[in-house]
């Protein structure tokens, strides 16, 4: 076993892990954290997305004891953030998920773009939601609810900044 | 899949990392961003006694451009590239690559060095590198060498890499606004290739690669050749005899599909 520790949803937290254990497997098995799931585990469908260091980063592509002294965000992680609670809203709004497996990492991917590109268009969304795979197929709605949240961002809800969070205005 | 146990250790020193790997009766691996080789242990394709991590290492983080060259650490993420934090000497060229590669979820955290070290014949910068003639630095425990980067690719999966190598980052050198033109041809975005062309042209040397075709990149001599003046029919007929001599075993899919890339990298290429 090797230790780690890291600031994990705000909290300083000490964890003893296998070395091959994956982050992905550490927040759910050991933290009960789990908002984060678990697709294909090889980094194909996107589902366990979660922020390390305010990226965006698959948690099954990163090992538990490679994050000592990072930061790391779950879905938990990002109940009170302001992005991603508009987020959730236009996800409920234009009905963006069906058996909500993939949500969690959609809703961090669309944090994700919507950091980096401002007010993005259906193919712009489209093109950086490849990495995300909804099996319920349900993407239309999905790119719709991140051009609407896009689009209320581009009327001054919430100011952004690339990799540093979101800040209510 | 999970992986098979291993052992982990995270070197404070560049010395360290390069004797953790060279260790004796030990199959090692360095790991930076991971994304390539944590898939290949989940899938148990590729099983390791010790993974060694250097991604902290200051030695693989330089950025420096000299009058002759940029050199970039082998840390570099694909996504600094993409974000334009990497000095361009490749007039856009590495830009638009680097934000071609998989999804920007492993773009955050894949390196250039980890993709060089890997050498993917689907990948996409060995091809790139090849095309703007660029050299791989290399440490060891008796010292630090460079090679053009043609010579350091293989074959697929396979480099001059030697047990105790480590990738310190690669070397581009600077050319007066070098034309290019990139195509990518993939079954989906973010998926590994089914074809790759680049065409370089820097003062009268032109070098156009095809990469994803066979197991390493390779450049097209007669395409190359008549890149700047052929016309349309000379090139396919260059194309065909380069397919022939390079990818003797593609089908008549993949023939047509390498026709396509190479013809919309050439045109991109002349275009600018």
């Amino acid at each position: 076993m090797k230790t780690a520790t890291l600031e994990l949803n705000g909290t300083s937290t000490k964890l003893a892990v296998e070395p091959r254990e994956t982050l992905a497997d550490f927040l759910r098995e050991r933290c009960g954290l789990t908002g984060t799931h678990l697709g294909c585990e090889h980094g194909a469908c996107g589902a366990c997305t979660i922020l390390v260091d305010g990226r965006a980063t698959r948690s099954c592509l990163q090992l538990a004891v490679m994050c000592d002294g990072r930061t790391v965000l779950t879905i938990e992680g990002l109940r009170n953030d302001p992005l991603t609670d508009l987020l959730r809203r236009h996800f409920h709004t234009c009905h963006a998920l069906q058996c909500g497996f993939c949500t969690s990492g959609m809703l961090i991917t669309a944090r994700d773009i919507l950091c980096r590109i401002k007010r993005p268009d259906a193919q712009a969304v489209r093109r950086e939601l490849s990495g995300q795979i909804c099996r319920c197929t349900g993407y239309a709605n999905i790119v719709k609810a991140i051009v609407a949240a896009g689009e209320e961002i581009g009327q001054g809800a919430v100011a952004q900044h690339m990799h540093g969070g979101v800040v209510p205005t | 899949m999970k992986a098979a146990p291993f052992d982990y250790i995270r070197p404070s020193s560049l010395e360290a990392a390069v004797a953790a790997l060279a260790e004796d009766g030990l199959t090692t691996a360095a790991i930076a961003g991971g994304q390539s080789l944590l898939p290949l242990l989940a899938l148990r394709v590729a099983m390791v006694d010790l993974v060694v991590d250097i991604s902290r290492l200051d030695e693989l983080k330089e950025v420096t451009v000299t009058p002759e060259a940029l050199r970039v650490g082998a840390l570099t993420t694909h996504a600094a590239f993409e974000d334009g934090q990497v000095p361009d000497v490749s007039n856009g060229l590495m830009r638009r690559v680097a934000s071609g590669i998989s999804y920007r979820a492993i773009r955050h955290y894949g390196t250039i060095g980890g993709s060089v070290a890997l050498a993917d014949p689907a990948a996409d910068w060995p091809g790139c590198l090849i095309a703007l003639g660029a050299r791989v630095r290399i440490s060891n425990r008796s010292g630090e060498r460079s090679e053009p980067m043609t010579d350091f690719i293989k074959g697929q999966y396979s480099t001059s890499l030697a047990v105790g190598d480590i990738v310190l980052g690669v070397e581009v050198p600077r050319m007066p606004t070098p034309r290019w033109g990139f195509a990518k041809a993939a079954r989906k975005s973010g998926a590994f290739a089914d074809s790759i062309a680049v065409a370089v042209a820097r003062d009268q040397r032109v070098a156009v690669v095809l990469a994803a075709a066979t197991t390493r990149p390779c450049l097209m001599a007669e395409v190359s050749a008549r890149v700047m003046a052929g016309t349309e029919h000379a090139l396919r007929d260059a194309i065909a005899a380069d397919l022939a001599a390079q990818a003797p075993d593609a089908d008549a899919y993949q023939k047509r599909l390498h026709t396509a890339t190479l013809l919309r990298a050439v045109r991109e290429l002349r275009g600018q």
